[in-house]
Parts: structure tokens; C-alpha cells; sequence
């Protein structure tokens, strides 16, 4: 077991597992700074994965799959902005719904379009390209880890990069931290909340569909029924951790991707699966707890009654 | 718009720059918060707003502000009418306020801040050295010394307000409202805040300072117009009146009110509080060693301008805030450790100020709250299971002797009316046989009917079950009326101390009140009766 850990292929392991959690982690960052409590990036996820497949299969153009990709799972975004934002309705359901909405929903189109209900490998799909870095992938050791990754697994990094841009240097980053601390005195200076919130919870809706398509067109060779399988949820458990910082929450999405890593291997070192998969949730409630506790200390005792 | 603010420039220093004529307020409930008021600010004046706390002082400067709309009357800058629809607009015409909740985004920096809702921008990146050389610059040009790179969390609250009030002159106010600046400041801050009002002042920009701290009004403005009662009494150059004056001017004469009560008879001490500090969460203190005690039978008033500690204290007392130093003894028994229940249980009831946050559920039924602080108890059970129809019985009863109206015992609170929902708070609280009633603002906002039904109340319990009774309550033909003796709080201290209430009248209570005076220690300490 140990030795599976410090080896050349844990690490490869680690990168492909935590890429779509390095996506949705960095969708959860904005959501979080915009203040929006949002659980829907399951359901967005898994419009895109669809989406994805259906627009390359079709076209038989990658570039074309991305675009659909990224359209299916922004409408879901769409989608979820408008009801919490505008129509007022609560974001824990609303978040719910579209979760329960993808999982149907995409088995729906998918059955209207190929017959099948469980995958669509009758669709001839295509996937993102992996790459090799020249120079990189001779060096020993370092070569075999960073090298011949997916496309999409270097482009989270580059995400990674560009949430953190975008949150501490730009405008629009600064209004969308002023909106999500303190709507009042953002609306005091004449910023409209909600068309902030709003295009925060698109831009969150993008990078999160971009973990979708990695799911359907990288990680697998097509899409399978339901399997996002709470990657969205530990993506949300991963910026949590890293209270909204980019940074820290591309380290906890990387732990959680160990911890899936160990438990694809899991079987053969006699450890049930059961146990590794459930690793990043346990990991999750004890940064919880910890959290918790902290800020409990910071309430007097009045705060704590209401 | 912006040509507006220019606009104001060309006034002369003297001249009327704003003038609200006729504003009349009435809130959606009929509460009439302003009627006819007058109010005109002279270019490069302080100008101060007085009046006690339902005066009207904040929804006019609301009106101003745009946050609320007026039913009449109008608003001239500069002689000419605008209107004024939202805050937004208001800062377009060179208004800007300084709430007591600063508007600051506390993770941001002093620039950051300062420069929000028009930010600079160097290609698609925010321009962070920009937003600092202005700050800087707007910090220089009225010498207010601020450290643009400082995140306001880590500021002291009189630091913010200077940051806000910069904002303000940033975004191009002329005309500043600062609503109670000094209530959250220290002594020192207070000074150093006065010193850069000064400034504002001589550079030609008009100041609105709401307070009730006479002192501080006499101190920092030119003239002054005080509110009573949603109406502009008068306004007078600050030399043409004193402290006294004002003080009349603000107070007033009501109507006394008539209520029958038997004569006093106190027995032993039910409650003895003595040296109880607490400290609010900016860390300054609420209120500071406190000693008094209340006897059986007797209904000690507490009079005091509000933010003066008696919330908290009315807080501590019931357990909802932590003793943080001192002692509270209810019955002789420290109520230090206890738990609300445990207080309850000794015998302290509570008629919260807030009404509908520790009051009342208002989504549950008139029977549920009147249960709410017993059902644990045998009488209330039955197999261990709530005994509903004898809790219906006991509603029924409660709702009939304090006569609540109501569409029956299972009506949710919240269709009530103010004056019955406060009824059905003194059901409960007024029949779970109380050693000690904290009663807090009781007759607030409700109608005449059931604000005499419950001063009756408080009579009938002090007359028939000795009940000791903590009253505070912000009018004060009312303190007058119902309390045996009356202690004043000013500055989170006991100010004075008047045993028996027929030598006093609300004149000189509103000196004592407003810290025109103070007895000394030996007389104001009197009221700890060893």
C-alpha cells in the first residue's frame, strides 16, 4: 500500500482523479465569494458530460463538443441564478432540484437519442487529446507523473490560475467579493447586487461544466448514468476546507483525489473500496467540525440562542 | 448629475444649500413619524439634529436620503426641488450619509473600499495602485490620515467612520449626515472626530449631526433644530440657547396619566446586583459597576435615553447575556451559573424589548407561546405526552383575563396585532408567578387599550403577589406613573437615584437623563438599601 502511495503512478493518479474536482472546486470558490449557496453543480456537470458527448458525436469536431458542453451545463446554471436570484426561491431546493433534474434528465435525452439507458458508447464520440510535454516527459520520474496527462487536466491548473486572477485583481472579482460580504453597502455605492451574483453564478457555471466534459470525454470514453457520483458534492466540501481561497481549495481537491485514487486500488491491498471512497467525506466532516468550532468561539452567547 | 454637485459649489458659504419644507411620514401601520417638519442647513454649517429616540429624528434624514418617500412636502438643494428616489440619487446630489452600521466591506481594503462602485481599471486588471493614490489623495486634500492598504476588519470603529466619511466626500458629497456619530466612539475618538468635522467645515461643506448628547451638540454645532413627537419644535442659533433649554425643548409635558395603586409596602430584597459591569462586543463597556437592589412589592422604574445599557442590562438579568463580571443575586441565590431555565425557575420573567425575536413565535399558535415557558411541567403532561385540553382550558382562561383578541386559542401570533401579541407575551410572562419582572419598553408601539391593560397588570402583581418589578421604558409619563422609585442611567452608570417619585417631573428627569447632571455617589448609591 505504501509503496502504491510513493509511486510514480499515485501521483499520475492523484492529477486525473482530482481534475474534475479542481474544476468544481473552482466554480464552488466563486460561488462562495458571490455569497450563493449552490449544490447544483451535480446536475451541471452532468448536462455537460451529455452535452459534450452529443455535440462531438454530431459534429465530429472536439471544439464543437467543448462549446455544447459548456452550453448544457450554463443553462443549468442559468437556470438556478434566475430562480434563486430573481424568482426567490430557496437555494437549497432549487439546487436539489436540478441535481435530480440531471440525473433523469440526461438518462432521458440519452435514451431519446440511442436506445440505451446506461451508457452511450453506441455514440461515436470523441475525447479530449492527452499531451505529452517534450523535454518534461524524458525527465525520469518527474516525466512519467506530470507528462501525458488529459488536456483537461492541464487546463485546471491554468483555471486554478485564472479564479485567482479573477477573484483578487479584476473589477468584476472585486465587486463579486463586496456583494457576497456586504450587499449593502456594495448596493450603497450603486452596484447591482443581483446582476453581480448573477454573472458570478454563470462564470461558476462554465468552469464547472468544464469538469463535466472531463468526466465523459476524458476520464471515460463516454457518458455513463450518474457518474459525476458527488464529485459536485466534494468539489463544495473542498472550497469549504479551503474557505474560499483557490490555493488551498486545489490542495484539498487534490487530497480528495488521493483519496480516490487509493480507492481504485484499493481491492487488490484486501482494504474494501467502501473505505477509501468514503475517505473524502470523512476528511470532510472533521475540516467541518474543526471549522465549526472555530467560529463558534468568535459568537457570544446571545448569537448562539437566535 | 454630477453637474448638480457643481451646482452646490457656487452657493455662498451662509447661504440655505438644503431645505426641507412641510415633510409629513406616515408609515404603512399609520405610525405618523413626521408631520410638518421644517428643516433647513445653511452652506458650511454644522447643523445639529436633536430629539429623544421616536423623535423623528432618522426617518427625516431617511427622507433625505431617499430611503424612505415622503406623503407631503418638499426637498430644495439650492433652491431648486428635486427628488430624491433612492440613495443612489441622493448621492448624486451631493448628499451622503454615515450610518451607525458602517457601510464597509470588512475584508476589503481602505481603497478598496473607497473607490468601490467606480472602480479604476488598467486593461482587464482592477487597478489597485490607482485606487490607493486616490484614496491617498482624498486622505491629503482633507487632511483625514488613513492607510489605504489597511483591510477594515483590522480597523478601531472610530478609524472606519473616518474611512466612511471620506468615501462619502470621494463619491462627491457636500452635504454629510452623520446619524449619531459618536454613540460608537470613545472619548478620545469622539474629540479627534469633532476636530475633523471642523475641517470639513471651514472647507465649506454643511454637516447634519443627530444626536441626543447635548453637551456634544453644544460642543461641535452652529445651530440646532430639535423634533418632538414627529414635529420640528424650533431651531436656534447654538449661543441663543443652553443646555437646560434644549433639554425642555426635547422632553416636553405630557399628560400625566392617571392609574390607581395602593400604597408601597416593600418586603426583603428580590433582587441585588452589585458591582456588575458588561462589555459589549467592540469591547467598550455597556455599562459599568452597577449596584442596586429592588424589594418585594416595589417597581423600580429605569430611565435613561437608549443606548445608555439598558438592554444589556436588561440582558444580563435574564440570563440571555454572560455575567461577565460582578454579581446578580435573585431570592439571595447568584443566578451566575444558572441556566435561563434555572433563572425562570427562581421566579424572573421577562417582557423582552424585542418583542417578536424573544418574545414570541409568530408562526406558532396563541397557546403554544403562552405554553412555551412551562410545558415541561407535570401539570402540563399527562402519559407524558402535552395534555392539550387542559392547555386549551388554561389559553382559553389567560386569553379571556387579559383579553386578547383573537380569532381562538389556535390563531398563530403572527395575525395578530401589535398591542395583542404583547398581551399574549404578559399571559405568560405575568402568570408563571414572578418574583421579578423585567419589563422592557412593555408598552411600545402598542395601542392605548393594551398598554393600560398591562400597566394594570404590573400594578395588580406588585399589589397582589409582591412582585418585584425592573421597568424600563423610554416614556416617561409612564415610569412616573407606575414606579415606586426611579434610578437614571446615563453613560452605562446609575446617574441618580429618586426614592419616591411624587417630588419629580420629567424636566428634571430629562437633565439626569441627557447628563446635565449627576447626584453624587452617595445619593445616586442610595439606592443600594443595606
Amino acid at each position: 500500500m505504501l509503496d502504491y502511495i510513493f509511486s510514480v503512478n499515485f501521483i499520475f493518479a492523484v492529477i486525473r482523479m482530482g481534475t474534475p474536482l479542481l474544476f468544481v472546486g473552482m466554480a464552488a470558490v466563486i460561488g462562495a465569494k458571490a455569497n450563493i449557496l449552490c449544490i447544483a453543480y451535480e446536475g451541471m456537470m452532468l448536462f455537460a458530460a451529455l452535452g459534450g458527448v452529443i455535440g462531438s458525436a454530431y459534429s465530429q469536431n472536439i471544439f464543437v463538443g467543448m462549446i455544447t458542453g459548456i452550453l448544457a451545463g450554463s443553462i443549468i446554471a442559468t437556470i438556478f441564478a434566475y430562480f434563486v436570484l430573481y424568482l426567490n426561491t430557496k437555494p437549497l431546493l432549487t439546487g436539489l432540484a436540478l441535481n435530480t433534474f440531471g440525473t433523469g434528465g440526461t438518462v432521458y435525452i440519452m435514451y431519446l437519442l440511442t436506445g440505451m439507458k446506461l451508457d452511450t458508447s453506441s455514440l461515436a464520440s470523441l475525447q479530449f487529446p492527452t499531451v505529452h510535454i517534450p523535454i518534461i516527459k524524458d525527465i525520469p520520474f518527474i516525466g512519467p507523473m506530470l507528462s501525458g496527462h488529459n488536456f483537461l487536466s492541464y487546463l485546471a491548473f491554468v483555471v486554478v490560475i485564472a479564479v485567482w486572477y479573477f477573484i483578487f485583481k479584476t473589477k468584476m472579482g472585486l465587486r463579486i467579493r463586496a456583494v457576497g460580504e456586504d450587499p449593502d453597502a456594495a448596493a450603497s455605492v450603486g452596484i447591482n447586487v443581483k446582476k453581480t451574483k448573477f454573472i458570478a453564478m454563470i462564470i461558476s457555471g462554465v468552469i464547472a461544466s468544464l469538469g463535466g466534459l472531463f468526466m465523459s470525454m476524458g476520464y471515460m470514453p463516454y457518458f455513463t448514468n450518474a457518474m459525476t457520483a458527488g464529485r459536485g458534492f466534494i468539489g463544495i466540501a473542498a472550497q469549504n476546507l479551503g474557505r474560499g481561497n483557490p490555493i488551498f481549495t486545489m490542495i484539498y481537491t487534490l487530497v480528495f483525489g488521493g483519496a480516490m485514487a487509493i480507492g481504485n486500488t484499493a481491492q487488490s491491498f484486501r482494504l474494501p473500496s467502501q473505505f477509501a471512497s468514503m475517505t473524502p467525506y470523512l476528511v470532510t466532516l472533521i475540516g467541518l467540525v474543526v471549522i465549526g468550532s472555530r467560529n463558534k468561539k468568535l459568537k457570544t452567547k446571545k448569537q448562539n440562542i437566535k | 448629475m454630477a453637474i448638480e454637485k457643481n451646482y452646490l459649489d457656487d452657493i455662498a458659504i451662509g447661504e440655505d444649500i438644503l431645505s426641507m419644507q412641510n415633510i409629513t411620514k406616515i408609515y404603512e401601520n399609520g405610525f405618523v413619524a413626521n408631520k410638518n417638519v421644517n428643516f433647513t442647513v445653511k452652506k458650511g454649517e454644522i447643523h445639529g439634529l436633536v430629539g429623544e429616540n421616536g423623535a423623528g429624528k432618522t426617518t427625516l434624514m431617511k427622507v433625505l436620503f431617499g430611503q424612505e418617500i415622503a406623503e407631503e412636502g418638499k426637498v430644495l438643494l439650492g433652491g431648486n426641488e428635486v427628488n430624491i428616489s433612492s440613495p443612489l440619487v441622493a448621492l448624486d446630489y451631493g448628499i451622503g450619509m454615515v450610518h451607525q452600521h458602517f457601510m464597509l466591506v470588512e475584508s476589503l481594503s481602505v481603497a478598496e473600499n473607497m473607490v468601490l462602485g467606480s472602480e479604476p481599471t488598467k486593461g482587464i486588471s482592477f487597478d489597485y495602485q490607482e485606487a490607493v493614490r486616490r484614496a491617498t489623495e482624498v486622505s491629503k486634500k482633507f487632511d483625514l490620515e488613513v492607510n489605504p492598504k489597511a483591510l477594515i476588519r483590522d480597523l478601531s470603529v472610530g478609524y472606519k467612520q473616518r474611512v466612511e466619511i471620506l468615501k462619502m466626500l470621494l463619491h462627491g458629497a457636500k452635504i454629510l449626515l452623520l446619524d449619531e456619530p459618536t454613540a460608537v466612539l470613545t472619548p478620545q475618538e469622539t474629540k479627534e472626530l469633532f476636530i475633523q468635522l471642523k475641517h470639513l467645515k471651514e472647507k465649506g461643506y454643511s454637516i447634519v449631526f443627530i444626536s441626543h448628547k447635548l453637551n456634544e451638540v453644544k460642543e461641535i454645532c452652529d445651530r440646532i433644530t430639535v423634533l418632538r413627537n414627529g414635529q420640528s419644535i424650533s431651531t436656534s442659533d447654538i449661543n441663543a440657547v443652553t443646555e437646560q433649554d434644549i433639554s425642555k425643548m426635547m422632553v416636553g409635558r405630557d399628560v400625566f396619566l392617571k392609574i390607581d395603586k395602593n400604597e408601597p409596602s416593600f418586603g426583603d430584597d428580590v433582587l441585588k446586583v452589585s458591582n456588575l459591569s458588561f462589555k459589549n462586543k467592540f469591547g467598550l463597556y455597556a455599562f459599568k459597576d452597577l449596584n442596586f437592589t429592588i424589594r418585594k412589592g416595589e417597581i423600580l422604574g429605569v430611565a435613561g435615553v437608549e443606548g445608555n445599557g439598558q438592554s444589556e442590562l436588561a440582558d444580563v438579568l435574564a440570563g440571555l447575556e454572560t455575567i461577565q463580571d460582578g454579581e446578580v443575586m435573585v431570592n439571595g441565590r447568584s443566578i451566575k451559573d444558572l441556566t435561563i431555565r434555572e433563572i425562570r425557575e427562581e421566579g424572573v420573567a421577562i417582557i423582552h424589548e424585542d418583542r417578536m425575536t424573544y418574545g414570541a413565535s409568530s408562526t406558532q399558535s396563541i397557546k403554544e407561546n403562552i405554553l412555551s415557558d412551562r410545558f415541561y411541567k407535570d401539570e402540563y403532561k399527562k402519559h407524558g405526552f402535552i395534555n392539550w385540553k387542559y392547555v386549551n382550558e388554561k389559553a382559553k382562561e389567560l386569553i379571556k383575563s387579559f383579553s386578547v383578541k383573537a380569532d381562538g386559542y389556535d390563531a398563530q401570533v403572527r395575525t395578530l396585532s401589535g398591542g395583542n401579541i404583547q398581551k399574549v407575551v404578559a399571559a405568560r410572562e405575568f402568570t408563571s408567578n414572578p418574583k421579578l419582572l423585567i419589563a422592557c419598553q412593555p408598552t411600545r408601539g402598542i395601542d392605548v387599550g393594551a398598554a393600560e391593560l398591562i400597566r394594570k397588570k404590573m400594578i395588580a402583581l406588585r399589589d397582589e403577589e409582591k412582585t418585584a418589578t425592573l421597568l424600563f421604558s423610554a416614556d416617561l409619563a409612564e415610569l412616573l406613573s407606575i414606579s415606586d422609585g426611579i434610578i437614571v442611567m446615563y453613560g452605562g452608570r446609575i446617574t441618580a437615584y429618586f426614592p419616591d417619585v411624587s417630588e419629580l417631573n420629567e424636566e428634571i428627569l430629562g437633565e439626569y437623563m441627557l447628563g446635565l447632571k449627576t447626584q453624587s455617589l452617595e445619593v445616586a448609591g442610595g439606592v443600594l438599601v443595606d
